[in-house]
């Protein structure tokens, strides 16, 4: 008996139990659609954070304030003072101190209440500098971002994020020309953000700038006037990233009076860092939701080798006749294997024609990105076939193994 | 009849352990069939035929004793090669018709030769032509439920024919019959006889015996009787 005639009479028989074969692939079914999407989950909340992180702009480093190595236990985390200061910010962006740095912006932020009228809309309050269109390579669709004018006048001018104004303006115009109020204050609307396609709901998207010098003056001010949140540094290119890191923490060590690089008050991380942080926590998730995926898969063969076995037990007419046709043992097990892989194999591919149909359903109810890929949806079908070849092996030997006149005398 | 005998059993007993009893199905069977008979084995309920019947078909392998079939030492096959002279020497035609019911009837028919490895077209080739040789060529795409009982004997008988076997067994083959279903196979099997087939009735009717050339009853697993069948009887 050639292998054509096995798969022939493995399919007629699953295609015989309709119901049943249908019931037993709904197993397997689960199963790989639940790795399908988790897989695809996973891939798609990598890309959705490498993106943010590109979004921020390319070829950058972000100094943070404090320590990240602390040995003593005192440093770090020293409260509301930050350790950043905008003469920081002018040091690095002096082309003869650091000429691997394109361009340099400080920024100091804090969650701040923004009104128009009666609406009433909870942002980041941004103080920057002209530099920081640059350095995060942003766009303005109307109006203009803020100019060196705007800072030595403390002008009282905000450039709102895409989703800021579409929330204090609902009403829909042209934002640029009417003001916010901010803690009593008026701001004058000069500029909109273009929007960054990937993170509606993020910072990117919901903020208002205004000029630092406005920012630490007129709206938030306190004691420590001078100090930034962080400072955004832009290499000239990919190629010189490395030479600008160390320019700006050669700088910064020497303008704090540091020695030890170990003991900065400071921290410079790259986009690439901040990737591979931010991933390791989706990874975590993966690893666990793929977990659970491997969990029902398990269940959905226990599944298969339940029906097979059953199917042994009803077909053991069958089984005496072909035996007694002069069908080897070998042959009545392969016979069943390969029903039990074809019901794998089935309920693979129907795994993973739900997991596309999930892939493109998900995103429109969540904001989630699934990113199937054709190697991994191969994969699961593999698994899927090989799970049901896996739990068939039981019940093809017994079927095997059962005597012709014993399986003939069966009522 | 220089050849060899298609069946040659000397002294063949076959005990059973049933718990701690023992049962002696059959105790010391000699007998010799030549090609182109048509024999009868005849025997009340638990007189050993059915085990004797296994034996025959290769289903069984005898506790003691000769078997030869068609020149084969049968009694020492292992399960591989019973399989292969099951599918190569013996054509088997059951009471209860033992049909799949979700393949068509040429499709049962060339079961055997699926496991002897033949190729799909002469498979169909020749299922056709055994469908032909019992009447119901017209007949060949229909499911055994769409047929009446008789007509699934005769996919069976089909289905004994289609290897060219050395010996065609028949199991009380008319048990689940009507009486013109019944005299219909019992015509194919003579038909079979005429045209040179050997033939191996089992069957407790004595009507159903007569139609064979020789007799052989059993009764307690022995022999008790051989000689030609009383027409009528």
């Amino acid at each position: 008996m050639n292998w054509r005639d096995t798969v022939r009479t493995a399919t007629e028989a699953v295609r015989t139990h309709r119901l049943r074969s249908a019931l037993t692939m709904l197993g397997i079914l689960i199963g790989i659609t639940a790795v399908i999407l988790t897989v695809g989950l996973g891939n798609g909340a990598k890309a959705q954070v490498r993106d943010q992180i590109n979004e921020l702009g390319t070829n950058l480093l972000v100094v943070s304030p404090g320590s990240t190595t602390s040995s003593s236990g005192l440093r770090g985390g020293l409260g509301s003072s930050s350790t950043l200061t905008r003469q920081d910010a002018a040091s690095l962006a002096d082309s003869a101190v650091a000429p691997d740095i394109q361009a340099v912006a400080a920024v100091s932020t804090s969650s701040v209440s923004l009104t128009n009228g009666t609406t009433n809309w909870t942002t980041t309050l941004t103080g920057t500098t002209k530099s920081w269109q640059e350095v995060r390579s942003r766009k303005v669709t109307s109006g203009r971002f803020l100019t060196d004018a705007d800072q030595q006048s403390s002008a009282a001018v905000v450039v709102l994020g895409s989703s800021t104004a579409t929330e204090l303006f609902p009403t829909g115009g042209d934002p640029v020309g009417q003001y916010v109020t901010y803690n009593g204050k008026q701001l004058k609307v000069v500029g909109v953000l273009a929007e960054l396609s990937s993170s509606e709901q993020t910072t990117n998207n919901d903020l208002a700038i205004v000029p630092a010098s406005t920012y630490s003056q007129r709206l938030i001010g306190g004691t420590t006037r001078d100090s930034v949140s962080s400072i955004y540094v832009k290499a000239t290119s990919s190629d010189t990233l490395s030479a600008a890191y160390q320019e700006a923490n050669g700088t910064l060590l020497n303008l704090h009076g540091i020695t030890a690089s170990s003991s900065a008050d400071f921290s410079i991380a790259t986009q690439e860092s901040i990737l591979t942080a931010a991933t390791s926590v989706d990874k975590t998730l993966t690893v666990m939701l793929g977990g659970i995926a491997a969990i029902s898969l398990l269940v959905g063969g226990i599944g298969v080798m339940n029906i097979m076995l059953v199917s042994v037990t009803e077909r053991i007419r069958e089984i005496g006749l072909r035996k007694a046709l002069g069908a080897q043992p070998r042959f009545i097990r392969r016979q069943f294997l390969v029903e039990a892989s074809v019901l794998g194999f089935f309920g693979g591919l129907l795994g993973v024609g739900i997991g596309l149909i999930g892939a493109v359903v998900l995103p429109h109810l969540t904001d989630t990105r699934v990113i199937l890929s054709a190697g991994a949806s191969a994969a699961a079908i593999a698994m899927a076939i090989g799970i049901g070849v896996m739990f068939g092996v039981y019940p093809a030997s017994r079927a095997a193994r059962l005597a012709p006149i014993d399986a003939l005398r069966n009522e | 009849m220089n050849a060899p005998p298609v069946i040659e059993l000397v002294d063949v007993a076959k005990t059973y352990a049933s718990g701690s009893l023992e049962v002696h199905a059959l105790q010391g069977i000699t007998l010799t069939i030549s090609e182109g008979e048509f024999v009868a084995i005849v025997g009340p309920s638990g007189s050993g035929k059915s085990t004797l019947m296994h034996i025959l078909g290769c289903l069984d392998v005898p506790t003691s004793g000769a078997f030869h079939l068609a020149g084969d030492d049968v009694a020492s096959f292992g399960e591989d090669q019973l399989a292969e002279v099951r599918n190569r020497h013996i054509g088997f035609v059951f009471q209860q018709f033992n049909l799949l019911a979700y393949l068509s009837a040429w499709r049962n028919v060339e079961l055997p030769l699926v496991y002897s490895g033949v190729d799909r077209h002469e498979r169909k080739e020749r299922a056709l032509a055994a469908l032909a040789q019992v009447g119901l060529a017209d007949r060949a795409d229909h499911k055994p439920g769409e047929l009446s009982g008789g007509q699934q004997q005769r996919v069976a008988v089909a289905r004994a024919l289609v290897t060219e076997p050395a010996l065609i067994l028949a199991d009380e083959p008319t048990g689940n019959l009507d009486s013109t279903s019944t005299a219909d196979i019992l015509n194919l099997l003579d038909d079979l006889h005429r045209s040179g087939r050997t033939i191996v009735l089992i069957t407790h009717e004595a009507d159903v015996a007569g139609r064979a050339e020789r007799l052989v009853q059993i009764h307690d697993g022995h022999v008790v009787a051989t000689g030609p069948a009383l027409v009528g009887a």
